[in-house]
């Protein structure tokens, strides 16, 4: 069981009898007044997202899906095959169902499948996964007048911020959780 | 390559924080305020029904400095400030970190009104000091300083925000959702905005309104929607002060929080507090307000999470 104070984008919890996860999450606390967890919730199932406002004594159920260990194999269209590493079954996710994740899914990554009811609603993915950058801006050394990071295009489409000296084709180490540059990979 | 980006990425906000922190002492210094240090570490926090203390051996690290300060305005220190870390158990988000740092100051005569005053004076005195002019950008708005910042009443606020009135908003207690999700969003959006007299009961050490004892003189301020500062005109009357931390106390056992002993130092020389008024400024959302970022861990040089 959680409690309101265990609320943080990504937990996945039963409301009404399906799945939720948070994805986005904001703490208030009015002067003097009590604790307000403020959330977002996506349904896994029907991917509508709802806002919530809980209390701190309020508590959930976690939402128990099965994971299932499976690889990455391309995309088509909106649609992203993978493959279960042990019986080789191959399934298939649409990309709503995906969120976020689609931004980090790169070919032979291995990925956590959740199932709900034995059907596939979503991707759990390592917290740490290494990206090349197709583009950004080259790096003037001595140029000071520059803000401290620029922007960069992955090979996902995804755009981030990262710091001045990361040059085209290096590979990069991209935290999931938040989105954000962790740092270079050393090739 | 440093290893730790983050806390390269944050070094002109934290070489901005420097100078806002100077900007505080100096205000404060020119205007013939004393700083002070009081212990972190304390036998009992004040009792609140929605502030929980964390434990520090059998003692507790404190939640704000507000019982010894006010113990040396009744010992005759009549303007004094104090910077200090504060620690509140479970509070974490993007506008909260469970350690952060509170700028509190307490004076000697003048009334909730006139604290907002200095309140006001402080802030303006800082932004020019960080090269500010009469106007910041904060969450997009674009909020002007000049004097003078606004004033309304919470009651107002109601009325002018959200379909709830405040009488009933407390009666079917949503008060604090409506706060949160109706009105403080529209607070201090052209303007710094002061909304006072909150409820009674929603100020456990304020003075109540002789007019009208169903609130408290007490107001917060609020910029760009993000509440900045709470200040009040202080109770002083000691038998009041135990009853009001009696029914605190009582409030906290009933949604199951842990009880605190009575600061009994603190009630037996309160007695000897003239009239002052009193108020606590978080210094982080300050920064957060005049450098316009989005989180409180942009403007620390750690979160409890990277430690």
């Amino acid at each position: 069981m959680y409690t309101a104070s265990d609320l943080r984008k990504g937990l996945k919890v039963i409301i009404d009898n399906e799945p939720y996860i948070v994805t986005a999450f904001e703490f208030s606390k009015p002067g003097k007044g009590q604790a307000l967890y403020r959330t977002k919730l996506r349904n896994m199932i029907t991917g509508l997202t709802i806002d919530r406002t809980f209390r701190e004594g309020d508590t959930f159920e976690p939402a128990s899906l099965e994971e299932r260990a499976m690889q990455f194999l391309y995309k088509e269209g909106d649609q992203y095959h993978f493959m279960d590493n042990e019986s080789y079954e191959q399934i298939v996710i649409n990309e709503e169902s995906l969120s976020d994740a689609k931004d980090f899914l790169i070919e032979n990554l291995n990925v956590e499948v959740l199932l709900f009811r034995e059907r596939a609603i979503g991707v759990e993915l390592p917290n740490f996964v290494n990206l090349r950058v197709m583009k950004t801006e080259p790096w003037v050394r001595g140029d000071t007048s520059k803000a401290d990071f620029k922007p960069a295009t992955l090979e996902t489409g995804y755009v981030l911020r990262v710091p001045p000296f990361i040059e085209e084709g290096e590979l990069i180490t991209v935290d999931t959780r938040t989105g954000e540059f962790s740092k270079r990979v050393k090739e | 390559m440093a290893e730790n980006w983050s806390l390269v990425k944050r070094k002109k906000a934290l070489q901005l924080r420097a100078r806002i922190l100077r900007g505080i002492r100096q205000f404060f210094v020119e205007k013939g305020y004393l700083e002070v240090e009081t212990p972190h570490r304390i036998p009992t926090p004040a009792p609140e029904s929605h502030i929980d203390a964390m434990p520090s051996g059998t003692w507790f690290l404190q939640t704000s400095p507000e019982l010894c300060m006010k113990r040396m305005m009744a010992a005759g220190y009549e303007k004094i400030f104090q910077i200090c870390r504060c620690w509140r158990e479970k509070e974490r988000g993007s506008l909260h970190l469970p350690e952060f740092c509170l700028l509190e100051w307490y004076r000697a005569g003048g009334d909730y009104h006139s604290l907002m005053e200095e309140c006001e004076g402080l802030i303006r005195f800082v932004a020019e000091a960080i090269g500010l002019g009469e106007e910041l950008v904060f969450r997009g708005h674009e909020v002007d300083l000049s004097e003078p910042w606004e004033r309304i009443s919470v009651n107002e606020a109601f009325g002018r925000y959200s379909k709830t009135s405040m009488t009933k908003a407390l009666e079917q207690q949503f008060f604090d959702e409506v706060m949160v999700q109706e009105i403080e969003p529209n607070l201090g959006i052209e303007k710094p905005m002061f909304i006072y007299d909150y409820p009674a009961q929603r100020g456990a050490l304020a003075r109540l309104k002789r007019e009208d004892p169903t609130v408290a003189e007490r107001f917060e301020l609020y910029i760009g929607g993000l509440e900045l500062a709470n200040g009040f005109s202080e109770l002083i009357d000691p038998a009041e002060q135990r009853e009001r931390f009696r029914i605190e106390n009582r409030n906290r056992q009933f949604s199951g929080k842990p009880t605190y002993s009575m600061p009994e130092k603190f009630l037996t020389e309160l007695g000897g507090m003239p009239p002052s008024s009193g108020i606590a400024l978080g210094v982080d959302r300050l920064v957060m307000v005049l450098l316009d970022v989005g989180t409180i861990d942009e403007v620390v040089a750690f979160t409890p999470e990277e430690l």
